[in-house]
């Protein structure tokens, strides 16, 4: 999941603080050079600007989003996309954590419930998973919990299936996480009279979830390009707003050019923070 | 078995045993088809200590870990205070909290300062207030000697102070009895002295240790017994004067002149 390119050097230089053009990071002067271009583009191009103002949502989003401050400062599209990721994102969180416990349980039990989920859920590709979480599982689920089936907007089903989603993904995370620990940590936990949840709970987890921070940024922003697949449910998020523009307009080239472009700004911001970072927790354990 | 007569009183004066503390009745231990303790049995009494020593892979380590059910015997019984260890109603973590154990590489907890690592368990386990729980830290960092890195983190210490704070983590639970797994194993020659010095000062207090260790200078000046191991099975026990100077058993000798040598 993590696969990213690592260099310890700072951007630009080499070793020695000088300018090195082998090291030199041309393909982030690529991307920002794009980035530049359909900046200049939104802002000069009366149809690029079309475009841009039409799928992050100026005009008809959802309604109640629209009223609310940040909404209408960013627009609804984008609004809904981030909302989207950051709720599916921290009920992921909680499902992985638990699901990534479970799994490295010594209860057969719970450890086999654990693996049905989260093989169940890699075996199955994402696109099919949410109109299966969507129409097949939601609906009987809220009426068993006494809210019509058709109470439940889109975009929540949306959320819950990227949480039942990347929960999974995230489970294999934490469990990766709780390994790399050292059994002499629990070990040295236990001789000291904690027992086996207190020695999780204050010993390992601690220590694991720091060492799978870097793993989760990545999949945060896995969940960010993912989000787009909710489209499929009429979700008005950016990338279902810039179909109904390509759809209405025929300007195929400007709508996906803006919303690639909204995507690769978001998600470049947050994989260079992801860097630094990294580079930073590097330097603090040495 | 028990011949610490002259010797003991000797290095240790004023030094009174108590009743057995620890009782270890023929056990035997089995990983998958390795027989790493095969029929041991050893009794140490309040206040005693026991070296033992033996070849790389003779089980020292198995038996140490059995006396605290970090591993279970396949067969045979441990009363530790009493208590019968393998027994399922007893309450190990109770068990536990009564017997320090010092690890070879160290195991301090990474995420957490020197205070932390030691006011943890005191907190959790003792049900210490914090203000309590770092009271009794800062005594027992003056006790090895670096009160002043009460606030770092362990890896910033020499692995000679990584040690020493993890002799402060498990007496601060105020154990009854201290098992030491090869404590100087894994540190630099120049740091192994700052260590001993202070199990021997735990031992000249009355400290009960079981301590697997090749330092023979620990030995002679601490030990009331030494224990010699080997397969799984004790070889002989005797005085660490008598058994260093006058093995009775040709493995003994063996293991000895081949730690002597070097
Ligand atoms: N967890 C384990 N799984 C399998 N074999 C083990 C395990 N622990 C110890 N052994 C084996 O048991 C034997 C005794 O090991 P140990 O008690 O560590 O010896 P010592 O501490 O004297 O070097 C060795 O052969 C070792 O390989
Ligand atoms: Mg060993």
């Amino acid at each position: 999941m993590t696969g990213e390119v690592q260099t310890n050097l700072q951007i630009g230089e080499d070793g020695n603080g000088r300018f090195n053009v082998r090291g030199f990071p041309w393909w982030l002067v690529a991307i920002i050079g794009f980035l530049i271009m359909m900046f200049l583009l939104i802002m000069t191009n009366p149809d690029y600007n079309r475009a841009f103002n039409f799928i992050k949502g100026d005009f008809g989003g959802i309604e109640g989003l629209q009223d609310s401050g940040i909404a209408g400062f960013i627009g609804t599209g984008i609004a809904i996309t981030i909302y989207t990721t950051l709720i599916a994102f921290a009920v992921a969180l909680v499902i992985g954590l638990l699901a990534g416990l479970g799994r490295v349980s010594t209860n057969v039990f719970v450890r086999n419930i654990a693996i049905t989920y989260i093989e169940f859920i890699r075996g199955v590709p994402t696109l099919v998973l949410i109109f299966t979480v969507a129409y097949v599982i939601v609906p009987p689920v809220s009426e068993m919990l006494g809210f019509s089936g058709q109470s439940i907007s889109n975009n929540s089903r949306g959320i819950i299936a990227l949480s039942i989603i990347y929960g999974a993904f995230l489970a294999e995370v934490f469990r990766a996480g709780i390994e790399s620990v050292p059994l002499g940590q629990t070990e040295a936990a236990r001789s000291l009279g904690l027992n086996g949840r207190q020695a999780m709970r204050h010993v390992v987890l601690p220590q694991a979830i720091r060492n799978v921070l870097p793993a989760l940024g990545n999949d945060f922003i896995a969940m960010l390009k993912d989000s787009s697949l909710i489209s499929v449910l009429a979700v008005r998020d950016i990338t279902q707003m810039a179909r109904l523009h390509a759809g209405s307009t025929f300007r195929f080239r400007e709508s996906y050019l803006v919303l690639t472009f909204l995507y690769l700004s978001m998600t470049i911001a947050l994989s260079l923070f992801l860097r630094w970072y990294e580079k930073r927790l590097r330097q603090n354990a040495r | 078995m028990h011949d610490n007569s002259s010797d003991g009183v000797q290095t240790r004066p004023g030094h009174v045993l108590g009743d057995d503390i620890i009782v270890i009745k023929n056990i035997y231990k089995v990983f998958g088809n390795v027989m790493a303790v095969c029929g041991f049995s050893l009794n140490v009494r309040q206040g005693e200590v026991v070296v033992v020593v033996g070849p790389s892979g003779s089980g020292k380590s198995t038996v140490l870990r059995c006396i605290n059910h970090l591993e279970v015997p396949t067969e045979g019984a441990i009363y530790v205070d009493g208590i019968h260890l393998e027994d399922e109603k007893t309450n190990i973590n109770a068990v536990r909290a009564e017997v320090g154990m010092v690890f070879q590489q160290f195991n301090l907890f990474g995420h957490l300062s020197v205070l932390e690592n030691i006011t943890l368990a005191q907190r959790l386990v003792r049900k210490r207030t914090t203000q309590e729980a770092e009271r009794v830290a800062m005594e027992q960092l003056e006790r090895v000697g670096i009160p002043e890195k009460a606030r770092a983190f362990p890896r910033q210490l020499s692995g000679g102070q990584q040690q020493r704070v993890a002799i402060a983590r498990s007496l601060a639970m105020n154990p009854k009895i201290m098992l030491f797994d090869e404590p100087t194993s894994a540190l630099d020659p120049e740091m192994i002295k700052e260590v001993l010095d202070v199990m021997l000062d735990l031992a000249r207090g009355g400290m009960t240790m079981v301590v697997v260790t090749h330092e023979m200078g620990f030995a002679r000046s601490a030990a009331d017994r030494v224990v010699f191991m080997d397969q799984g099975c004790v070889v002989e026990t005797a005085s660490p004067r008598t058994l260093f100077n006058d093995p009775q058993h040709e493995r003994t000798k063996l293991f000895l002149s081949k730690i002597i040598s070097h």
